[in-house]
Order: C-alpha cells, then structure tokens, then sequence
C-alpha cells in the first residue's frame, strides 16, 4: 500500500529560505527519513539532512515535523494521514547551515564547561565497587544520545537567545545531575549548577521530558532532584556559617573550566 | 583552503580512533581528530552487546588464554595470532600505566576509570554476560547500549583533556581538536604520489561549507571502521563507505583478506525500512532461542564438526547451561555468527521461514517481562516503536544482514603500522585480528585494544623521525580537481542511481553464499558501476550538499567492492564469512594463505597470496593437539608434543556425526560435517533478502 505524500521542507540557508513542496512515495513501515531520503535519491540531491544511524541511538537526525521535535528515523509515517501534510523543518533554536541542518556547536561548548568526572585519587583501574542500585539513577541519564531535541524544545533558550550564557539547558543539568549521582564522583557541583549553569531558570515545566526519544524522565529524576540537593546545600548550617565568614566556595566545588 | 598543522591525524572519531588520539595527546602528541558526523555520533553508538574481556567477575576460570583460544576458534584459525595474542593479553615489554597483565581487561577498568558506569555483578564489579563463541560470560556491558557508553566515555575523556590543555595552555584546543562533520578524501605523501614517501598529511573538505582543507602531519591513524554501505541490507550507518580502507590503497599500503566480510545473524527483516537494522546477539545470550515456522530449535542440525564437542546437543541440556554452566555444554544458538548466519538462511531457503522471509527469535516465552525490559531495553523499545511488536509477549522476526568486514589494513600487530611510513590502521578498518569471522564483543575490545597501540605507534614512529614531511603542491592540486569535478560537471549521471546499483550487485552476486561464476558476473558489472560512477554529476553548490559527498565515497565503495569480489573468487574454500558454494569445504592449505590486495599502475586491484606466519608454539600448545588437526595440515603440527598418536587416537574415539559425507571432499579439504543445507540448497538466490 504505497501512497504519495505531500512534504513541505524548509530548503535554505542562514542567509534566507522557504518551504518547498514535493510529493514523495511512500511504503508501508516507512519512517519519515526513508522518506526524506527517496526526496533526496530522485529529486533533490543536495537536499542537506544530517543522520547517521537510522536506528534512534546516534541522535543525528533532529529536525521538527509538523512542529514537533523528533528524530526523523523514530517517527513512523503511519503516525499521519495519507491526506496529510507534512511540514518539516530544522530545529529552531540552533542556527540554520543549510536545510534541515542546524550548527549545534552551543552544545559542545557548554559540554566543555561542566568539571569532569573527578574520581578519588586512590581507587585504581580495576578497584571501583559500585551496586547495580547506585549506578541506576546515573545510568539513566547515560541513555541520552545527544540528540539536543530536549535543548531544542526547552522554552528558557528556545526564544531567549539573551539566557544562551548563563544556561546550560536541560542536557547538561542532567549531566551535572548523572556526575552527582556517581557513585564514584567526588566533587560537588550544586553550587555551580545554580550559579553558573542556571538551573534556578528551569521551571519544570517538562517539555524536554516530553520531547526525549529515549524517554529519560529529565525533570522529574535530574532536574528536580538537583533542585533540592541545591537547596539543601545552601540552607546547610556549616555552609551559612561559611558564606557568613567570608568563605565563598567549598572546597569540593570543583572551578568552571574557562572561567576566571 | 585552509591548512593546519598537527603532529598526529586521526581519520574516524569511533572508539578506536578516540582511544587512539587519546594515547597521542597523553604522549604530548599534537592531535587533530576528523569525524564524518558530529562528535559523538560514530557508529560505534550502535555497539549493543558488550565488549569481551577476560575480567573472570562472573566465571573466575575466565582467563587471556580461554579468550585467545575462543578468538581464534571463532576465526578458524585465520587470525593473526599475534593480535589475538595481545587483545586478550598484554606483553610483558608494553605493560602502560598499569600492572595487570591483560590489555582488554586493562581498557575497560580504564574507561571505567573516566566515568563509565558498566551493569554490575553483586559484588560490587563489572558484570559479565555470554556471547556467541565466548567460553565464559565475558562481554562488559551496559544493558543493550554498550557502545553509547563507550563512546560517551571516551568523549568526555577527551573533553576533561581538553579542560586540562584550557588551564594550563590557555586553549582547549592547543593539544587535541575535533574537525566534525569533516572528510579525508586522499592522503598526502612527502615528495608527491608514487609507493616510496611518507606520510605527509590528510586532504579533505569540511561538509558544511564544502571549504577544501590540509592536514599537515607526519602520522595519519584510520580508524574510518567498515565497508557495510557497499551491501543493500546492512547494519552499517551512511559513514561506512570503505573510507580508510580505499585511502590506505590509494596511498600504497595493503588490505588483507577481503572476501571475509560478517553477516550478522539477527537483525529486524521487517517492516522493509528497517530491515538490516540489529538485533543484539545478547538476546541469545541471555537465553532467547531460535525456532523456525514449525517451531523447531533448528539450531541443533547445524553444529559443524569443529564445534561438536563443544555444544549441547538436546534442548534440555542446553537451557540446564544458563543456570550450571560447569556441567553442561551450550546452547547452538552461540554458535560463532557465520554459523548462525548460515543456518538460519539454510531454513528459509527450505521453507520453513518466517512470514517476511526470516526466522523467530523467541524471548518472550524464555524470561519475564521485566527482566526482558531490564536486560534488553533498547530491543524493546526498537520493535515496539517500528515494528508493534512487543517482544516480552511475541517473538521476533529475524534474518541476516552484512554487519562487519574481517578483512582491512594489513598492519604490524604490536603498532597498527601498515606499509607505507606514518601510516596506521586500527578497528576495523584495520586486518587480521579476527581472523575469517569475528565473536561478537570482539570489536568493542579491539577498538580500545588496538586503537591504544595504534596512538602509540604514531607516537613511537613521529620519535623516530627527524625531519618534518612536505606535501607537493601537484599532489594537492590533483586531489582538487578530483574532489571539484562531480560538482562541475553537467548532465551527468545520479550519484545515488549508481550507488544503489553497486550494492544490489554485491548483495546479489557476492554475499552470504557465493559462486565462481556470480562473482564474475560481479567483478564486470563492477567494472561497467566504475565507468558509470566516473561520469555522475552533483547539481547544487558545495555547501552542505550530500549528492556531493556521495558522488566522492562512490570512488571508496567501488574500489572496495572490487577487492571483495576479487577475493572472494580466489579463495577456493568456505571460512567464517566467505562461504564459497562451489568450494563448500573448509581447506587447511588454504588456511595458510592470506589474500593481499594492492593497488597497481592502472588504478585497478592486483591481488596475492601471501603465506601466513606460523603460529608460536606456547600457543598451538594451548590448543588439543586433535581440535588443531581439524584445522591445519600435518607438517604445520609436525614437531608438536602428541601430533602423531593424537591423530591416530582422535580417528578411533571421535564420532563421526551421521550426515558428514564419509568420503568424496577434494584432498586437503574438510567436510563441514553437520553443514547439509548450504551446499545442497539452490544455489542461484539472492543475498541478504
């Protein structure tokens, strides 16, 4: 049962562009991609689409389909009518480069600002004990794959360019939230999570949640919990006592690579 | 054109290219790795099973040697031993950082280390699970996502490297760069082309603005991975292309034993789009069984000789294994991949497949649910979302796909060094650890294994050297015509058109099962593709323009293909994944051959046969001097402790089993006893359907 759909897909660059339509067969058990790519075979060759595995685990080919956010691989087209149109588009958040890709180099850099994984100097290769129980929470958000659909969505960068600074987006505060719930890290990052990766602008919301084609409870098991490990730190006796006499940071908090 | 200058190139940003740019930024190394994708995309992320390595956590009689022997069994022999050697166990000379005396092991405590988080054993360690082929639970894992986590881990390693070269040279990138989303399309060697130079550095082009860039270094490592885009049905992703390996012929340097390429038992055969799609053998580890459409364990009629002693031969003592493994032998369905392979298109040929053309893989009737979604989310979650169909309640339809090529750069086991100076291969793209056929969680370990060696032998190489290497500029302006003229040229052919066609030809003529006169059918189709790829054109400007990009991969699929084609018609035996019809046996004289393909004047493959090195002794003495008989010939074993009674011993005890052919296999040749159905079924059908 082979039927052709009508596409509208957004062709152009960072300089200027439009929908264009087409209309594309389409076979039984088809995701969006193959369609895409049978565009890209018979009638646009040049057609930019960035993917890579075709099987939901590399992440690459994010874009939004009648205004959704999704990874074209996982979509079905039997999710639509055949009368229907689709409208595909690249994420809005990131800048275009051409077509349906987008530059999601912000996310590299904020990548690059979040203390690494800080094990205890003494525990050699070969020596870590960790219960399956302990690692779950952090194994969890090590599902992500990067697709930065949840970085796409969230409302705090989505129209705010102005909050792209101070805020890491709902990936890496789960990042933060997976290094403090390693059974083996050893740095504290709740103080830099509020003050230099903006957690405090997330307002759960859960539309990263939403979007997150491995269905990681984002908000639910990273943000929220790093929400109250933050404040249970700030409202600590000791650390009061400490912002009070004039130590700022704790020890354990590890510094913001390439901050002063 | 933009040119930049590093110490060491890493083309391929997988696991064995991060692992080896990490050895050369940890050696002071100036490094620069170039991706295809994004960052962190590789398809090393589709790694789903684990990575073998003999830790002993869950069987402490595990151990480098079980593993080694497991290796080379799954090869049949063919492995360079000498890397099987190292992949399950460190030499004393090269023992790195730490004292253990295992390497596998070595680099997974190490990436556990940097932050990987493995499933766990009660105790606290890293868990351990059964694969095909592997003695004792040994594959490392992390559900079914295991590659995600080691390509997670190696980028965050390279991230907190880059935070230290931020603090202490005031530039992240000072010391070791990602180019994403970047391609190598020629190497460049000092003094122009020709096979003296060296190694002088990478040429390529940035996909995002199709801007031409130079590489200048003194040591370029591939690490590109597979060919699996040359086939129809694979499991590979868009990047395997056969990059690495058509760039080390172009450059000069070898590729060994080409015609052995891995087809994956189970993958998903429908819906059609997303047929090839993988199934993780950790299904079967974990106790899913194969039957046919009459319900039947059929993998109980396909055990051959070489493994009988090895595996159950009733359903009652296979599924007693998962629980005691000490008292009984294992289930068929482990069985190395070639064989699964093999056995499983033996019963759709006979009629007894499944609805689309496969088998059924059957968990749901093997554990409960929720043990299903604990060990095997990603499963779940793939065949509910393309397929409806829920794995804890119906079984899976399955059937082969082209998932690996055994065959790769031949390179210096201890350095990954392949022939031309500054050269290195690691992964796969690189040959001869596997031998003809790979055991499953043997590529995540060789990734780290060899990805480490190959850092380290650029390292070693750039010591050596005392004179920088130069690109000549005809070289360079060359390779930019080259690259520019899909995008000049008007009205030609649709690069797409002729990709399509290369891989329905060596799907069709030169896949699972093969014959002397398809694979000729093959090699001047081939020719007639080459012709036809010379002349496609790509409309559009050179920004982001994909029709561009495969008009220029269309060069490595093809000259790739080739050396497939080209091998698999010289080698007159079935091994692992060359599975000749018209040669159904497998041959000890051959077992000493490898094929060597080159590059000649005229741009085409020339083709050799290449002894192999005899196997050390301490070695062959691991191995039952009877199992050896099975697989090589009487002068090789000569001189070894019982190679003469144990022949006359072996001939009298083993059973021969009821449908080996008693007679009628050319001299030489072994009968693949057990094997009825490839050799007898109609040998005129099309691959990978």
């Amino acid at each position: 049962m082979s039927y052709k759909a009508a596409l509208r897909v957004w062709r152009g660059d960072a300089g200027a562009g439009a929908l264009a339509d087409y209309q594309v067969e389409v076979n039984e058990g088809e995701v969006v991609l193959d369609v895409l790519h049978r565009l890209q075979a018979t009638q646009a060759g040049d057609l930019a689409i960035r993917w890579n595995c075709k099987a939901g685990k590399c992440g690459s080919c994010s874009m939004e389909i009648n205004g959704r956010p999704r990874l074209a691989c996982m979509t079905r087209m039997s999710v639509f009518t055949p009368e229907e149109t689709l409208t595909i588009t690249p994420m809005r958040t990131f800048p275009v480069i051409r077509d349906l890709v987008t530059d999601v180099s912000f996310n590299y850099a904020k990548a690059r600002e979040i203390p690494s994984f800080t094990p205890p100097p003494s525990v050699k290769p070969g020596e870590f004990r960790m219960q399956q129980v302990d690692v779950n929470r952090s194994q969890e958000f090590r599902k992500c794959i990067e697709c930065f659909l949840c970085q796409n969505t969230c409302h705090v960068i989505r129209d705010h360019p102005e909050n792209e600074r101070p805020f890491a987006g709902p990936r890496f505060l789960m990042r933060i939230a997976e290094l403090e719930m390693h059974p083996a890290d050893t740095a504290d990052r709740r103080e830099i999570a509020q003050d230099d990766f903006g957690l405090g602008y997330c307002n759960i919301t859960k539309c990263c949640t939403e979007v997150c084609p491995e269905h990681i409870k984002i908000t639910d098991n990273a943000l929220i919990p790093m929400k109250e490990r933050v404040v249970g730190r700030k409202y600590d006796p000791l650390v009061w006592l400490g912002d009070k006499i004039g130590r700022r940071t704790a020890k354990d908090t590890p510094k913001v690579p390439g901050k002063a | 054109m933009r040119s930049l200058s590093y110490d060491v190139v890493v083309v391929g940003a997988g696991g064995s290219g991060l692992r080896a740019a990490i050895e050369a930024r940890l050696h002071g190394k100036k490094t620069a790795i170039i991706s295809k994708s994004l960052f962190g995309k590789a398809h090393t992320v589709m790694a789903e099973g684990g990575c073998a390595a003999a830790m002993g956590n869950v069987n402490p009689n595990d151990n480098w040697k079980v593993h080694f022997r497991d290796t080379m069994r799954g090869g049949k022999f063919l492995n360079n031993w000498r890397m099987a050697e190292l992949h399950a166990q460190e030499a004393p000379d090269r023992v790195w950082e730490l004292e253990a005396a295992q390497e596998a092991p070595d680099r997974v405590w190490e990436l556990e280390a940097w932050g990987a988080l493995f499933d766990r054993t009660k105790d606290g360690k890293i868990s351990q699970r059964n694969f095909g082929g592997h003695e004792y639970p040994r594959l490392a894992h992390v559900g079914d996502r295991t590659g995600l986590e080691m390509i997670r881990t190696l980028q965050q390693k390279i991230v907190a490297l880059q935070q230290e070269d931020a603090v202490n040279l005031g530039d992240p990138e000072a010391m070791i760069k990602v180019y994403a989303e970047t391609t190598i399309i020629r190497l460049m060697k000092d003094g122009g082309a020709g096979n003296g130079g060296r190694i002088a550095g990478a040429f390529g082009y940035f996909r995002d603005t199709g801007r031409f860039v130079l590489f200048e270094a003194p040591a370029v490592v591939l690490a590109t991975g597979g060919i699996g885009k040359t086939f129809k049905i694979t499991s590979n992703s868009w990047e395997y292309t056969g990059d690495g390996h058509a760039l080390a012929l172009l450059a000069g340097a070898t590729l060994l034993n080409m015609e052995f390429v891995q087809f994956h038992p189970t993958h998903m055969v429908w819906p059609l789009s997303v047929a090839g799609l993988l199934v993780t053998e950790s299904v079967r580890g974990d106790g899913g069984v194969l039957r046919n459409s009459e319900g039947k364990r059929f993998m109980f009629n396909y055990v051959p000789d070489v493994f009988r002693p090895m595996y159950a031969e009733t359903e009652e003592e296979a599924d007693r294994w998962y629980a005691d493994q000490a008292n009984n032998r294992r289930p068929p369905e482990l069985l190395p991949r070639d064989e699964v392979a093999r056995s499983i298109r033996a019963e759709v040929k006979a009629g007894r497949g499944s609805p689309h053309g496969g088998v059924f893989l059957d968990i749901a009737s093997r554990l409960p649910a929720e043990e299903i979604l604990r060990r095997l989310p990603s499963m779940h979650h793939q065949f509910k979302e393309l397929a409806d169909v829920d794995i804890t309640k119906e079984p899976m339809e399955v059937g082969p796909a082209q998932h690996y090529v055994m065959g790769g750069v031949e390179v210096d086991p201890d350095s990954g060094a392949a022939l031309v100076p500054g050269l290195f291969a690691a992964g796969e793209v690189s040959g001869g650890m596997h031998g003809s056929n790979r055991l499953g969680g043997n590529s995540l370990s060789d990734l780290l294994v060899f990805g480490r060696r190959a850092g380290a032998g650029a390292v070693d190489y750039l010591d050596a050297q005392s004179t920088r290497p130069t690109v000549s500029e005809a070289a360079l302006a060359e390779a930019q015509a080259e690259a520019l003229s899909p995008l000049q040229r008007v009205g030609g052919e649709n690069p797409y058109t002729v990709h399509a066609e290369v891989q329905q030809t060596m799907s069709d003529l030169v896949g699972i099962i093969r014959r002397e006169d398809e694979i000729k059918t093959a090699l001047a189709e081939l020719e007639k593709l080459h012709e036809r790829a010379a002349k496609v054109s790509a409309p559009g400007g050179s920004a982001y323009n994909p029709g561009w990009h495969l008009a220029l991969d269309l060069r490595n699929i093809l000259l790739i293909a080739q050396c497939v084609a080209q091998a698999a018609l010289e080698r007159q035996e079935s091994r692992g994944g060359h599975t000749r019809d018209d040669y159904p046996g497998m041959s000890p004289e051959w077992r000493k051959v490898n094929l060597i393909c080159s590059l000649n004047a005229g741009g085409g493959v020339t083709l050799r046969q290449q002894l192999t090195e005899p196997m050390r002794t301490d070695l062959l003495e691991l191995f039952d001097i009877a199992e050896l008989k099975k697989y090589m010939t009487e002068e090789e074993l000569a001189g070894l402790p019982g190679a003469a009674e144990a022949g006359a011993a072996q001939a009298g005890a083993e059973e021969t089993p009821p449908s080996a052919p008693p007679t009628g296999a050319p001299p030489g040749v072994l009968p693949e006893a057990g094997q009825k159905a490839p050799s007898s079924e109609a040998p005129a059908t099309k691959a990978g359907k």
